[in-house]
């Protein structure tokens, strides 16, 4: 099974492991790394759920550092997902420096990312989904949570007809969404027209009328057993995301609709329902205790890798992380109408372990080709890991806020805090396609604007209780806005309006005057008619002219009020 | 989406019911608030004390409104009262307030046992994030309230 790059790296990681003690079983823990164990599950009942989701269009493997800073609010605190490094390696007895501990945490993450290589690519999952519909015929759903048509420079270009190309390819029987919407209504429209299976919003309505935009549900036959589908797309896609691109839908979390349709489903026949979700994962954990008759909810949106399934009275949650890094399979054992026993997994797609599917990989390869040229352009090289995924900055966001720093001229940067985006280990080559994988939105512009210090507080805070509210329906997805030319206190437990202190001007050490006006640069606004260079061009020019970029962790904001088990020293 | 009157749009309920005798008290509650000073909680609980002296006991009456708003200046709005809205039993008013509006009294919506059902839908603006209240007086006099918490935020950052 072993290629010869991959010993390479097994005796890489083994020399960089052996130094921390456990060597040994580590090396022998590398060693392991077969597809034929990746695929290893005892099969359960009649019917196996397969569920990815946020693969944001990445068709190729990539390194996914998992947060380091990932806070639970409220009654989540301390609960999954929001335990990081060690904290969740205790609390789900997995080894350290295991292939596990590398999937999901952030622990080790540079040392075991040389060792066990990248995660991913849908030529990898297209032969773990092949493998597992050909052990359980019949039985299988694939279903996909949506985020599936944005995050790079491809889908940008094709917007998203690659991504259609390539579920269509890998079979999926359902999906869901959320950014894919920022393609706009009529690109929607088109895309949907070429989707092989149903695209389920069962919470869009047109405004005007009211009506249902979109199939809710549709019951499957698996197995002999009827499963209901119900779609979920993401509540609050026209508030983080630009309503001007989608006039005439309105979206929400609606309770009262989700348990009408889990009612019509099993009026309808259906055995078992289930929710394929792009609420996140503390929304949907309050929806489960709230909405009776759902047996299974497929999170999707807050990018969580839960290693186990969680919960809620009789209701099953299962997060399956993000980027194409896992495949979630669970197996349902189906009595009475109800889940009487199950059995999970998320498998790690270690791309190094498996082989590709030669289809697949024929096609994916088939899509990059007219812009391979691009995509391989190197813009610059990173000195240290760059990375993104965590509430407050990450590395990836410091180097774009400085970027717009110095290509805007400005004095202070707000950079979005998204989830998505790959990482980037120490002495990579910054690529186009790296870069894009960063930044690639439809509503690009680069703003530079003048702020007081006031306004630019009440926007921290507002974005601050987003993140934080106790209450998981008054959070609208997203971590902390990044920022650049500035440090902060935030106290996560204080009410909104109270969170946010010490903003001080990175440059002197003064603090910012809340009367005074600063010239901000940004991106992402949802605000129609943003002004401004697209933010993939000024960064692109940014590291050209750096050619070499170096950026350690920065101590920009000060977090207090927080569980600590949400928050880990990680590498 | 029901409707308790298909005859009359939401949006004209409040003057159709102001145009009308039965309006004098909507006209008269609106009066307490004749400047746009910022109001607070205390200003809505007078007000609501001219709609009834009684003290509202929380139930009977539901908000359905989204927790976060689209568009603040345009949150769709459901009141929906527990009632059989029979000639022995019925919803007399409905009132809402917006606390954080500079003028928070909203709307008052007199019904009948003709209106069969208790149930309407508006739009309102909300000026910022705010609590809500909607009180209920039903035909036995007895005051029913609920309050939800409505976000209006600047968006952005979602993903």
């Amino acid at each position: 099974m072993l290629s010869r790059r991959d010993f390479l790296q097994v005796a890489a990681a083994t020399t960089v492991l052996t130094g921390a003690g456990g060597g040994l079983a580590r090396a022998a823990a590398l060693q392991a790394l077969s597809q034929r164990d990746l695929l290893q599950f005892e099969a359960l009942g009649q019917v196996t759920l397969l569920h990815f989701g946020d693969i944001h269009a990445h068709l190729t493997p990539l390194y996914y550092r998992e947060p380091s800073i990932n806070i639970g609010a409220g009654g989540a605190a301390g609960l999954p997902p929001h335990l990081t490094g060690d904290h969740l390696l205790q609390a789900f007895k997995i080894a350290p420096g295991t292939p596990e501990a590398y999937a999901f945490t952030c622990s080790e993450f540079e040392a075991l990312a040389r060792g066990y290589g990248k995660l991913g690519g849908l030529d990898r999952i297209a032969t773990l989904v092949k493998a597992i519909r050909a052990e359980r015929p019949h039985q299988t759903l694939l279903l996909d949570s949506g985020d599936t048509w944005q995050g790079t420079y491809v889908s940008l270009q094709e917007r998203g007809a690659d991504m259609v190309r390539a579920m269509n390819e890998l079979g999926v029987d359902a999906m869901t969404a959320h950014w894919d919407f920022t393609y706009g209504t009529e690109r929607v429209k088109e895309l949907v027209a070429q989707l092989k299976f149903p695209f389920l919003c069962g919470n869009v309505q047109d405004s005007t009328w009211g009506n249902w935009a979109f199939d809710g549900s549709k019951i499957f036959e698996r197995g002999g057993v009827r499963v209901a589908v119900i779609g979920q797309a993401f509540p609050y896609t026209p508030i983080a995301n630009p309503a001007w691109l989608i006039p005439g839908w309105t979206f929400g979390i609606h309770e009262r609709r989700v348990q009408e349709q889990a009612d019509q489903a099993r009026a309808a026949g259906a055995d078992i329902v289930v929710l394929l979700s792009h609420d996140g994962f503390d929304v949907d954990r309050k929806l489960a205790a709230r909405v009776k008759g759902v047996d299974v909810i497929l999170t999707g949106h807050t990018h969580d890798a839960i290693p186990q399934a969680v919960r809620v009275g009789r209701t099953l949650l299962i997060a399956s992380g993000s980027h194409g890094k896992f495949l979630a399979r669970l197996d349902l054992e189906v009595k009475d109408h109800a889940v009487s026993d199950y059995r999970f997994r998320l498998i790690p797609v270690f791309s190094d372990a498996i082989a590709p599917d030669p289809a697949m990989a024929a096609l994916v390869a088939g899509i990059r080709r007219p812009y391979q040229a691009e995509l391989g352009r190197v813009l610059a090289r990173t000195e240290t890991m760059l990375y993104r995924r965590g509430n407050f900055n990450g590395t990836f966001d410091d180097l774009i806020c400085d970027a717009l720093l110095a290509e805007r001229n400005a004095e202070i940067a707000l950079s979005p805090g998204f989830r998505w985006g790959p990482t980037l280990l120490a002495g990579q080559e910054i690529t186009l396609e790296d870069l894009y994988e960063q930044t690639a939105i439809t509503y690009p512009a680069a703003y530079r604007q003048s702020m007081t210090g006031a306004e630019l507080k009440a926007a921290m805070e507002d974005i601050a209780d987003n993140l934080f509210n106790p209450d998981p329906y008054y959070q609208q997805g997203g971590d902390m806005v990044r920022v650049g030319g500035i440090s902060y206190a935030i106290d996560v437990a204080k009410p909104m309006g109270q969170r946010i202190s010490e903003l001080t001007l990175a440059r002197n050490g003064t603090l910012v005057d809340p009367a005074k006006s600063y010239v901000v640069a940004g991106w992402a606004s949802v605000r129609q008619g943003t002004q401004g260079p697209p933010v993939f061009d000024v960064v692109r020019a940014y590291l050209e002219r750096q050619k070499s970029v170096s950026i350690p962790p920065r101590q920009l904001v000060r977090v207090s009020g927080a569980d600590p088990r949400g928050i880990a020293a990680c590498g | 989406m029901p409707d308790s009157d298909p005859h009359i749009p939401a949006t004209t309920r409040r003057q159709f019911v102001l145009a009308t005798g039965g309006g004098l008290l909507a006209a008269a509650l609106a009066g307490l608030f004749p400047t746009a000073a910022a109001a607070d909680a205390t200003d809505v609980e007078k007000w609501l004390a001219a709609f009834s002296p009684a003290k509202p006991t929380p139930g009977k009456i539901t908000i359905g409104a989204p927790d976060i708003a689209e568009n603040g200046n345009v949150v769709p709005i459901t009141l929906t009262v527990d009632s059989p809205m029979t000639a022995q039993s019925y919803v007399k008013g409905i009132a809402m307030a917006a606390e954080g509006n500079p003028l928070p009294a909203v709307t008052v919506i007199e019904l009948s046992p003709a209106n069969a059902k208790a149930e309407v839908q508006f739009r309102m603006r909300l000026a910022k994030t705010q609590t809500v209240t909607a009180v209920a007086l039903m035909s036995d006099n007895t005051l029913w309230s609920a309050t939800k918490t409505i976000k209006v935020t600047i968006g952005g950052c979602g993903g």
